[in-house]
């Protein structure tokens, strides 16, 4: 068209090149967002919120309505420490429990036992027997607090003794409302405290559904947990995933049983992380409730819509945090519970800025208590329905993350379904694999972390972080009274109920039952794990060499 | 990633003992190590310190490191190290990651542990701590 030398054709601004983004779940990030998007990316679910398939929310009105539920992880030391704590927490307007056992009550051992040496009350309460739960939740209404119980290996043993604990002090267990962690399969990826083999474990998990089903009803044996599957390297599509495939694992486990899907699939909760890309985790949220409504409506065939509901907790975000420059953590956790409030979560809980270096002091449990209500009271977060809903950019997200959850529980069938991908190792492998190309991308910068990689301090003032001691006389005060306990009691009771129990987990019924027998005759954590430990067995990691084939 | 001066890799035992569960790390640093051309012996979780010493002298490692997050990381170290030295293991190098507060870090150091490398730590750090430290 022109003869003029090429440079004069430049154009007057200089065209930066634009950087690709593709977010953690392979999605690439356009500039811009418009309608055709939406369109292209299979359209907006019209459907309210409380309509299935829920996309907008379980609920009609949402936190008009009812705001998320406030649940710090709290517990440490003996019951009657961790009974101050939740009554400080509960006077500071926290709305419910979130219970944090050591990790010898989370592994099966008694305070006494060689393994719990050094473990006793370190990371959480130590519980033994009925007396520590009696001491625990003294005072506490458990009607109007609900209570969460972290709790995977022992689960079954614990649930007893919640149900036991509430049913002394006269609730009535068919109405009681409360939560147990009791997601034994991904404990087997990430977090590790499981006690039994695979199998056995995965038939606690049925026992537990199908007890509660009968037995208590607005109980929530189950809270599935993709939170812990992200912490250990995963996607936040594969985080979801793969939960589904383990809550999938679990509803046929107790259909076997011969339970209606919608006896109990309304009682199933969920668990997710919200550390990462702000929209990517809300389109995460909303295109899971999407997609869970549609697995056991349309593909279990459940009629109650409830059933379909992806009721969760949204919280932690543990693996965002950093211990450089902990402060920097308050204001991570405080964009946490944005995305959690944006996308709709039923109860929420932070990581604390100092869980980098100990677990939470007081005043650091405050700060995250106090993010969370800041939300509510100041920023407008209680308002209005799914306040992202219409953006072209996160209902574009919303349908592609979907394909992308679709493609992570595809991958876990073609590795023949989530029990043998697990016992297999699989899954572990593929996360943990994630996690190191994770750690090469911080070292070398690509994936930037504020603090860790770029705007570093060099004369960082040391953190002021205060520490939370291990407490040696706690654990002696623990071990006696576990002595107490077992010199007070009918032993001759308790030897009759393991018997019981034992004889149960033989023939292949369910356990329940004589667990609350012997719960109720203050048998030991213990002792009620050994006994099923006799007859199942207990699960060893293999020790292995690892060698790089060059 | 240079090649080393002895023909022989380096062995390294990956331990994680007590009952924490925490193995994010200890598995990035697994594989930190095997793509630095170490062998890598990796014991699982939930191993008890009489196990470690006994996989530490059955292997015949070259590095006896340690993965802790629950805290318990000063009566762990210091029982595995009674155990080591049992089994006349001081001579290998000993090293320990995880949930260190600064204060520990010399108690750590003390007990023989001669490389600290708390939670944050490059892995790439560790590579060359080892082959700087390996006899």
């Amino acid at each position: 068209m022109n003869d003029k030398p090429a440079e004069a054709t430049k154009p007057a601004r200089t065209a930066t090149p634009i950087r690709r983004v593709v977010n953690e779940s392979g999605i690439e990030i356009k500039p811009l967002y418009t309608a055709d998007d939406v369109i292209a990316t299979g359209g907006i679910d019209t459907s309210l919120a409380g309509e299935a398939p829920f996309t907008r929310g379980i609920h009609p009105l949402m936190y008009r309505q009812r705001p998320f539920t406030m649940r710090q992880y709290t517990g440490f030391a003996n019951a009657a420490d961790t009974n101050k704590r939740f009554k400080y927490l509960i006077a500071n307007g926290q709305t419910g429990l979130n219970v944090a056992f050591d990790l010898a009550t989370q592994c099966g051992y008694d305070s006494d036992a060689p393994e719990a040496v050094g473990e006793v009350g370190r990371v959480g309460m130590a519980v033994d027997t009925l007396r520590d739960f009696e001491i625990a939740f003294d005072g506490i209404d458990l009607d109007a607090i609900t209570v969460s119980l972290t709790i995977n290996g022992a689960a079954a043993i614990l649930i007893a003794m919640y149900l036991a604990m509430a049913e002394k002090r006269g609730y009535d267990i068919a109405k009681l409302r409360g939560t147990a962690q009791n997601d034994i399969l991904k404990e087997f990826i990430g977090r590790g405290t499981w006690v039994f083999p695979v199998d056995p474990s995965v038939k606690l998990v049925a026992d537990s559904i199908e007890y509660c089903a009968k037995v208590a009803p607005k109980y929530s044996p189950v809270s599935v947990c993709g939170y812990h599957i992200r912490e250990s390297g995963a996607t936040p599509a594969e985080e979801m995933g793969y939960a589904f495939a383990i809550a999938q694992a679990y509803t046929d486990a107790a259909l076997q049983r011969g339970l209606d899907i919608d006896e109990f699939a309304g009682r199933l909760s969920f668990n997710f992380n919200i550390f990462g890309n702000l929209f990517e985790q809300v389109a995460k949220f909303r295109a899971g409730r999407r997609l869970w409504a549609k697995i056991i409506l349309d593909g279990y065939g459940a009629k109650k819509p409830e059933s379909g509901w992806l009721r969760m907790i949204a919280g932690g975000g543990g693996f965002g945090l950093t211990i450089e420059q902990p402060e920097n953590n308050i204001m991570r956790g405080a964009y946490y519970a944005l995305i959690a409030a944006l996308g709709g979560a039923q109860t929420m809980a932070l990581c604390c800025y100092d869980e980098a270096y100990t677990i939470p002091t007081p005043k650091a449990q405050r700060i995250s208590l106090r993010t969370m209500q800041l939300l509510i009271e100041e920023i407008g977060l209680a308002d209005t329905v799914d306040p992202l809903g219409g953006s072209y950019y996160i209902e574009s997200l919303t349908n592609q993350l979907e394909g992308k959850i679709v493609e992570a529980m595809s991958w876990v069938d073609s590795q023949g379904g989530i029990v043998k991908a697990v016992a297999d190792g699989v899954i572990q492998a593929k996360v943990s694999e994630y996690a190191f190309e994770r750690q090469k991308a911080l070292e070398s910068g690509a994936l930037r972390k504020v603090g860790v990689n770029c705007y570093t301090d060099t004369d960082e003032d040391k953190p002021q972080v205060d520490l939370h001691g291990y407490d040696e006389m706690g654990a002696i005060a623990q071990i006696d009274a576990l002595k107490e306990v077992r010199a007070s009691r009918d032993n001759a009771a308790v030897e009759r109920a393991l018997a019981v129990l034992r004889a149960e987990a033989k023939v292949g019924h369910n356990v329940m039952p004589a667990l609350m027998d012997a719960v109720k005759a203050y048998a030991s954590v213990g002792e009620m794990t050994n006994a099923l430990v006799d007859v199942y067995g207990r699960f060893r990691e293999p020790t292995k060499l690892w060698r790089k084939v060059a | 990633m240079t090649a080393q001066k002895d023909d022989r890799r380096i062995k390294v035992l990956l331990a994680k003992p007590g009952l924490d569960g925490h193995d994010v790390g200890a598995k990035v640093v697994v594989q930190a190590l095997l793509e630095a051309g170490f062998d890598v012996v990796y014991t699982g979780l939930r191993q008890t310190p009489e196990a470690i010493a006994k996989a530490a002298a059955d292997a015949k490692v070259d590095v006896i490191g340690l993965s802790i997050l629950s805290g318990a990381h000063i009566p762990l170290c210091r029982r595995i190290r009674e155990l080591l030295q049992e089994k006349g293991l001081y001579d290998k190098l000993w090293i320990v990651g995880g949930n260190i507060p600064e204060d520990d870090r010399m108690v750590l150091r003390q007990l023989g542990f001669r490389g600290v490398f708390p939670t944050g730590s490059r892995t790439a750090d560790i590579v060359a701590f080892i082959r700087e430290n390996v006899k």
